[in-house]
């Protein structure tokens, strides 16, 4: 069965190719079905795998499809690794995705671009099973830079709409940035190992200086930067929401942005070895957990509190990485795909309700109009702030465990930022589905439950939340953590945790204390005062007016970045493209024109003149010969 | 009679009197006698490939100055029907009235 | 006698008429004299044939070139009416420049062509080629398909002569 690992990417690329060519001529239920029908088939056979793989006592297979690069001493072989990591990342893509595909069938049901729609998914899908089951640094990059390029494809979906194009373009210009770092890390990968297989490379990575391995680490981790938007490449993420909100959902929360923990934790041979590019993923996480948590406690629109709720989870997941709690950052991405995943479908099914509103200033006492969207987004919601028994709650509990062992600043830290996600979150819950209804009169009658095809994936969604947790329980509690038995063989442990029973019943505590105490705090606020967020900007004190504007670092990167770029830009083409580079063309054409008017002097029409002529070319040659 | 004259005196004779209908053909406006100078380069070339068939015992020589001067021939009356035309178009054999083709 | 054959006497009296009467072709004014003076100098050259022994070609020479494409300059000449008066000159410079011309192309031919062999023409009994037997066996033996075709060239000729000449018929 693993030798049919081929079948997993061949699926969605047959899809993507048959929506792609005919999907206009058949109809919008004939191109969701093959599109979904697809990616279902892909999630039996990688279930399938899935149970060989944990049955066996051979974890890492690999499979060799067909040779792809070879030269002189370079031999790429087109390879997929078939381990416990890449089937748990397997089953994420394609179960979600399969979701995502059903629920999209009802969500773009009126769009004329159904098919292209559904080409663009099936695409995406397909590199995103490149990404994580190559075997070598490369089929890896080329999975990289096709969920790229299907992400800009896919926030620009609505190309009509030149806010979006720019949305697209800034999401595909910062993942390139990110993408050069990935880059040259590979290339000096290449340069010390001789070999980009990842068997082969991290088998000599101890016989490495530890400054190359160093930089070897943080070029990648700017890769990652890029991809999963941690500071500072952060900035597209948001404005990624232009999308279609499945697409959010899909790539903006539950693969894309996790390609880069996947990166690192697939390298995480480099991470163990150099301390410092470990604190430096740690610190960089933590920071942008706790900025991104800043951010989205006075945005309005719903889609950009998900977007920097999102942030603010990567943050916390490559704090864990960098503390060296491999396995825990796997079990949060799991359960955020989960929890993350549901959010967005439910934004989603409200905005649809809504006639395309976003802003929850607008909205309000959604709760009787749509029930099963708000019970899902209810459990979503308990889920991210970390209350038990759901799923966020033992992630989160894990990487902060693991991060006090490390250090009890960047703890503090992360408690913060969680802290600052429950406030937010709870309230968006608040303002959107209790209180009074804020919206206009017609806004008012057209509000219904959505779908089916829509409710199902909630459905779905909110009992895997539900029960997510089981994956990993503490090991303290006396039960077993399945995540991290299942990555042992994968990720070389730093050293078991030293932390004291009670310390970690402490700390547990703690963490859910604050969180249930947030909750309270935003009920007090938003429920029993009904503070409603600032109308005009006018109406917000000063600082709340900077974090209203993000920071401002959209500008800052304008000024600093763009700006200049421009006015060169501006300079080559007035100065170098059309005075030098035309001027050069037309010039010849010019001297052409010129030499040309004096040589037509020539044709007098003359038969003597030419007879003339003719002699003197006759002359001309034979005296040519002659000296020879 | 034998003949012992050196191959190269026929050489500079039948370059001698191609010059002079090239110089002929140049320097003169009448159409008429373009052409008769013309006819005189054709007798330069016609006497030097004798002289060579001659000098190497060959008869293809000979045979080739037959057919020049069937093909000189056939040119003659064509192009002297042409001359006609151009008179009867223009009243004049001058070839410098000839410039239709200038630029 | 005087130290030469009669051969090369021959050659050189024939050669020096040649180029006075081609000097003369292409200096007269009167167009008339300029037909009469070529056919003289085609009468020399057809001596030069002889002085080659080709027979043939002498006889050939007279009758084709002497005896009709002169005559039909001639006509059409005095169908122009033409005559000293009516004749064009080149501007002076042109003659000049033709002149230098020619007498570059002079100099570039003779240094091409000098060098050429120095052998006599061979001694072993007279040529025999140039004989109208032995021409006629060659001619109508490996040239035969050739000199049909010069038929049929001369035949087109002829077409298109009349077609030129005819006056249109309004």
């Amino acid at each position: 069965m693993i030798k049919l690992i081929g079948l997993v990417p061949l699926f969605p690329l047959i899809g993507f190719i048959i929506n792609g060519f005919f999907g206009k001529k058949m109809s919008k239920s004939m191109s969701g079905a093959i599109a979904c029908i697809s990616v279902l088939a892909s999630f039996i056979v990688a279930v399938l795998i899935f149970m060989e793989v944990s049955a066996s006592q051979q974890k890492s297979n690999v499979v060799e499809l067909f040779s792809w690069i070879n030269s002189g001493t370079l031999k790429i072989p087109f390879s997929f690794l078939v381990d416990p990591l890449s089937c748990l990342f397997l089953l994420i893509i394609t179960g979600i995705g399969f979701l995502i595909h059903v629920y999209s069938t009802g969500y773009m049901h009126e769009d004329e671009g159904f098919s292209r729609f559904f080409t663009y998914l099936n695409l995406f899908i397909f590199f995103m099973l490149l990404l994580v089951l190559g075997n070598n640094y490369l089929i890896m990059f080329v999975g990289w830079e096709g969920v790229g390029l299907c992400s800009y494809l896919l926030i620009g979906f609505w190309f009509k709409n030149d806010a979006y194009n720019k949305a697209a373009n800034k999401a595909f210009i910062m993942n390139r940035i990110g993408d050069l770092g990935f880059l040259l890390g590979i290339i000096l990968i290449f340069v010390n190992f001789g070999s980009i297989t990842f068997g082969e490379v991290f088998g000599k990575a101890a016989s490495i200086p530890t400054a190359t391995v160093t930089a070897i680490a943080l070029l990648l981790f700017v890769g990652a930067m890029g991809k999963s938007a941690q500071l500072p490449l952060y900035t597209w993420l948001p404005d990624a929401m232009a999308g279609p909100t499945p697409v959010s959902a899909l790539i903006h929360a539950a693969t894309m942005v996790t390609a880069g923990i996947y990166m690192v934790v697939r390298s995480n041979v480099f991470y163990s070895i150099s301390e410092t590019a470990s604190e430096v993923v740690a610190v960089i996480g933590a920071l942008t957990a706790l900025f991104a948590a800043v951010i989205a406690l006075l945005q309005t629109d719903i889609k950009k509190v998900l977007a920097y709720s999102t942030v603010s989870q990567l943050g916390l997941m490559f704090l864990a990485l960098g503390v060296g709690a491999y396995s825990s950052a796997v079990f949060h991405v799991t359960t955020h795909a989960f929890f993350k995943a549901l959010l967005f479908l439910g934004a989603g099914s409200v905005i649809h309700a809504m006639g395309g509103e976003q802003n929850i200033s607008k909205m309000g006492g959604l709760k009787k109009a749509l029930p099963v969207t708000f019970l899902t987004m209810l459990i979503g919601t308990i889920a991210i702030s970390g209350v038990p028994p759901f799923a966020g709650f033992f992630s989160k509990d894990e990487i902060l465990a693991h991060t006090y062992e490390h250090s009890q600043l960047l703890w503090f830290v992360g408690s913060i930022a969680s802290l600052g996600t429950a406030f937010y979150m709870f309230r968006m819950l608040y303002l959107t589905f209790y209180g009074k209804f804020r919206g206009t009169h017609e806004q008012e009658h057209h509000l219904h439950e959505s779908p089916k095809s829509m409710t199902i994936p909630l459905m779905v969604l909110a009992a895997l939340t539900v029960f997510g947790g089981l994956l990993g329980m503490p090991e303290f509690w006396g039960m077993k953590n399945w995540m991290s038995e299942n990555l042992d063989p994968i990720i070389i442990r730093k050293n078991p945790s030293i932390l004291s029973h009670e310390t970690e019943w402490t700390l547990m505590i703690i963490a859910v204390g604050v969180a249930i105490s947030t909750i309270y705090f935003a009920y007090q606020m938003f429920m029993k005062y009904k503070v409603l967020p600032a109308e005009k900007e006018a109406d917000m004190k000063p600082f709340q007016r900077v974090i209203f504007h993000k920071f401002y670092v959209d500008e800052f990167y304008d000024a600093i970045i763009r700006k200049p770029l421009d006015a060169i830009s501006q300079v080559f083409y007035k100065f170098f493209d059309k005075q030098i580079l035309d001027g050069i063309v037309n010039g010849m054409g010019d001297i052409t024109k010129w030499k040309s008017q004096q040589l037509r002097k020539l044709q007098t029409g003359h038969i003597g003149f030419y007879i003339m002529a003719m002699v003197v070319g006759i002359i001309t040659i034979l005296f040519f010969s002659l000296i020879k | 009679m034998i003949n012992t004259i050196p191959i190269n005196y026929y050489i500079m004779l039948s370059t001698i009197l191609f010059i002079i209908g090239a110089v002929g053909v140049m320097a003169r406006r009448n159409a008429i006698i373009v052409f008769m100078c013309i006819e005189l380069m054709l007798n330069a070339v016609n006497l030097l490939l004798v002289a060579f068939s001659t000098l190497h015992n060959d008869a293809n020589g000979q045979v080739f100055v037959f057919f020049i001067m069937a093909v000189a021939a056939a040119e003659v009356a064509v192009g002297l029907a042409i001359l006609s035309m151009i008179y009867r178009n223009i009243k004049s054999i001058d070839i410098d009235l000839l410039s239709k083709l200038k630029h | 006698m005087l130290g030469y054959t009669i051969t090369q006497w021959l050659f050189g009296i024939l050669s020096f008429l040649a180029i006075m009467f081609a000097l003369m072709v292409v200096f007269t004014r009167n167009p008339v004299n300029s037909v009469l003076y070529l056919v003289l100098t085609f009468f020399c050259i057809a001596g030069h044939y002889l002085v080659l022994n080709a027979q043939f070609l002498a006889v050939v020479h007279i009758v084709v070139y002497a005896g009709a494409i002169m005559v039909l300059f001639l006509f059409v000449i005095m169908l122009m009416n033409l005559n000293e008066d009516t004749e064009p000159q080149k501007t002076l410079i042109s003659k000049i420049i033709a002149g230098c011309i020619g007498g570059v192309l002079l100099v570039v031919l003779v240094g091409s062509l000098k060098g050429a062999e120095q052998l006599q023409l061979h001694q072993s009994g007279a040529s025999q080629i140039g004989l109208v037997k032995n021409l006629g066996k060659v001619l109508f033996g490996e040239f035969l398909f050739p000199f049909e075709i010069a038929s049929v060239l001369l035949l087109a000729a002829m077409v298109g002569a009349i077609m030129l000449g005819k006056k249109e018929i309004k």
